[in-house]
């Protein structure tokens, strides 16, 4: 796959938005999270209203074979409601915290999604044909009066419009006491984990009315909590092995074989921190906000405030590679805490081909690192910039003495439009990047 | 060492941000949510050890001072005319360093001498006390009789009742009902720890007294922080102010926070009793951050918090 930042033959370029222009955004249409599903063909997104839209990829148009198909709306449903939890008398918000999708084995398409409290298994299903010709009933759904009927007839399927189905399957509820940060399908197909601040468990994917608890970091006395989890993953084709990382900038590999309690890993991985940068707000911004395997199984990759580092399984002491996000921030942590922005939650996402990675950053800027010729880009996700097909200028922050033209002081970034959320097509220079309650899609030129 | 010079915002008003955002989580959407409370102890621990190591620089030097003085204007009487230019020579090393590096000067000399004394007329808890490492300590309890200086420390474990019958104490001994949102089970957390009234009262009810598992991390790590990064301490002198915990430095784990658990149930007022005392103790003028944000919050005396 060809290199991210310029280069020969790569121009990321916009191709479509969605969601509302409004300035005024409503907080239920904030996109809470970004899934491609494992073909790349549909795209979901869930936010912060309970509601999880997907989007389908159309085929390409014949007339214009140089331009992918657009995305657009295939199914919209409210996977999870808000609930009041009477006994301990909290409110569950209906946020959908992640999406995963199940890969697909059947006509029909399955995702999980799951707020703080409660996973839930969606069948997405076409239905484009009808049965008519009941014997018991009209056409119109009225019963009939059993002893009218004088013959019996075979009803018979007839083609009717597309019609897109959600369905909840599975309900997999109260496992969790607190809140769930992190599904992930294991790659046995049959079993997938959940992970909340201080527990994950590991659930059958049929099985909704218990679960197994395989990492507990709950300390016998609540007092001695010093750190909790912050993401969990499936290892993508080993299906005894997963990994979670904490809020003490720290990601531990665990092997299902070695027991049924995982508190005790197999790996630990962490980097030790430098001393000369100790400052009020290190635990912060050393606290991982998520970690993601690479296809292939050898690298992970964790997002942190400031940087996101690629880590080789087989070397625990320190990662293989680190990339600075927005290390012109460092100076500003103070303001940053005030404001809360410290504590948001930045994602990070491969490419298909794990020569690319992504992650976002404020201004409604993401960027884009390269591994193999470590270049890297900032784009920004913005109405001015989404004309059709074009092609988005790269950005630059200014760290300090002379604004250069067309960069952008710090202290001009707008830290309420934030990237956290983005996601890569797995088998297409596709991505797709959420802005508030926008998705952007932008695709790369064809030449 | 931290380093307190990257931003404007000083460790006071960054101890009265977080307590803020601590209280304002509770009314927060969704339910406290214990990863952002963590991360914001862990600010609070930082900013309340940087306040705290600069509190205690300045009432060293300060009281430094006044004891050269003292000792310079006894000499004095004894001896006007032979060590009054020593004094007026060495005082300002003297007050300057850490003091007794400087064995020269006569008034130097004369300083571990003044402090031996001053901490042989101190109480000295029994040993056990001091170099048990923290976990250990229960049951052994420090005897200290100096109500001016802070205790805490030392005393770890006070019977319920007679926290909460004293009167003095019942406006300090704060208790949090706690909810284990696994087991359901509803606990009273006892957390009167931060203050010295509360346990200088408890001296004789602290004697043998056992508590479970109730232990003090938070003052601890700020001591040893201060050991660790304010070398020219004398340990003598130190002890006036807390006594014990020097000794356990290398047992105790720096890591462990301030645990939210207190911090949600002392009503935050624990959090700054240190300060107003240290206040008292220097006649400074002005207001303490955390004590605008405390009278703005309201007093929370008893909390239930879920965790």
């Amino acid at each position: 796959m060809a290199g991210v930042a310029g280069g020969n033959d790569f121009q990321w370029c916009f191709s479509q938005v969605k969601g509302a222009i409004d300035e005024d955004v409503a907080e239920a249409d904030i996109i809470s999270t970004v899934e491609f599903n494992h073909s790349g063909e549909l795209l979901a997104t869930g936010d912060k209203g309970g509601r999880v839209v997907i989007f389908q990829h159309e085929q390409e148009c014949k007339n214009r074979p140089n331009l992918r198909g657009e995305y657009n709306v295939y199914s919209t449903f409210q996977s999870h409601e808000p609930e009041f939890d009477y006994l301990k008398s909290l409110e569950i918000e209906e946020k959908i915290n992640k999406i995963r999708w199940l890969p697909q084995q059947n006509s029909a398409h399955f995702l999980l999604s799951t707020n703080d409290k409660t996973i839930k298994l969606w069948k997405i299903g076409e239905r484009d044909k009808r049965a008519e010709g009941y014997n018991l009933k009209d056409e119109d759904g009225r019963l009939r009066d059993p002893f009218r009927i004088t013959s019996l007839r075979v009803p018979v399927l007839m083609p009717m419009d597309l019609m897109v189905e959600a369905s909840p399957r599975r309900v997999f509820a109260n496992a969790h006491t607190y809140h769930i940060n992190s599904i992930s399908v294991n790659s046995d197909h049959q079993t997938y984990l959940s992970a909340d601040d201080l527990r994950i468990n590991l659930w059958h994917l049929e099985i909704t009315d218990r679960s197994f608890n395989i990492v507990d970091i709950k300390p016998a006395n609540m007092e001695e909590l010093t750190e909790v989890i912050t993401a969990a993953e499936c290892h993508p084709n080993q299906c005894n092995v997963f990994v979670y990382s904490s809020s003490k900038g720290t990601i531990r590999l665990c092997d299902m074989r070695t027991a049924a309690l995982c508190d005790s890993h197999t790996k630990f991985f962490e980097e030790p921190e430098d001393p000369s940068s100790r400052s009020f707000f290190s635990e912060i911004i050393s606290s991982i906000s998520d970690v993601k395997f690479s296809h292939s199984g050898r690298y992970m990759m964790t997002r942190d405030y400031l940087s996101v580092k690629v880590w080789d399984l087989n070397m625990e002491n320190r990662p293989v590679e680190t990339y600075q996000v927005h290390e012109y921030l460092r100076s500003k942590l103070c303001s940053l805490y005030e404001n809360d922005c410290i504590f948001d939650k930045f994602e990070c996402c491969w490419n298909g081909s794990d020569s690319a990675i992504m992650t976002g950053s404020y201004n409604n800027f993401f960027r884009m690192f390269d591994r193999n010729t470590r270049k890297d880009i900032t784009l920004e996700a913005s109405r001015e910039s989404s004309k059709p097909r074009a092609t988005l200028k790269p950005r630059k922050v200014s760290t300090g003495g002379k604004r250069k033209k067309d960069e952008i002081s710090v202290d001009s970034l707008d830290f309420n439009k934030k990237i956290l959320h983005t996601a890569w097509h797995p088998k297409e220079n596709v991505i797709a990047v959420a802005a508030t309650n926008n998705l952007y899609i932008f695709q790369d030129k064809i030449n | 060492m931290i380093n307190t010079t990257e931003c404007a915002v000083d460790a006071q008003s960054l101890i009265s941000i977080s307590l803020r955002k601590i209280h304002n989580s509770r009314t927060q959407r969704g339910g406290i949510k214990l990863h952002k409370n963590l991360l914001v102890s862990y600010v609070l621990r930082n900013a309340r050890q940087v306040y705290m190591n600069e509190k205690y620089a300045e009432i060293y030097r300060m009281q430094q001072y006044e004891e050269v003085m003292t000792v310079c204007n006894e000499i004095q009487e004894l001896n006007p005319l032979d060590l009054a230019e020593d004094c007026e020579e060495q005082r300002g090393d003297c007050c300057g360093n850490g003091g007794v590096s400087e064995p020269a000067s006569l008034c130097c000399a004369l300083l571990p001498v003044s402090q031996l004394v001053a901490v042989q007329s101190a109480h000295m808890q029994p040993p056990s006390a001091c170099s048990a490492p923290l976990s250990l300590q229960s049951d052994e309890v420090c005897k200290e009789t100096e109500p001016s200086f802070y205790q805490s420390c030392c005393a770890e474990a006070y019977p319920v009742s007679n926290c909460e019958f004293s009167p003095v104490n019942n406006l300090h001994c704060n208790k949090t009902t706690v909810l284990d949102l696994d087991t359901h089970v509803v606990t009273t957390v006892e957390n009167g720890y931060l203050h010295q009234d509360c346990c200088a009262s408890l001296q004789q009810c602290c004697q043998g007294a056992q508590y479970s598992g109730k232990k003090r991390k938070v003052d601890f790590e700020y001591y040893i922080s201060d050991i660790e990064e304010v070398p020219d301490f004398t340990p003598c002198k130190r002890a006036k102010f807390e006594d014990c915990s020097y000794a356990n430095s290398e047992h105790l784990d720096t890591s462990n926070i301030s645990n939210l658990i207190s911090i949600f149930g002392s009503g935050f007022s624990g959090l700054v009793s240190r300060q107003a005392d240290i206040e008292q103790a220097l006649a400074l003028n002005g207001q303490f951050c955390s004590k605008q944000a405390l009278s703005s919050l309201g007093a929370m005396t008893r909390a239930i918090v879920a965790f």
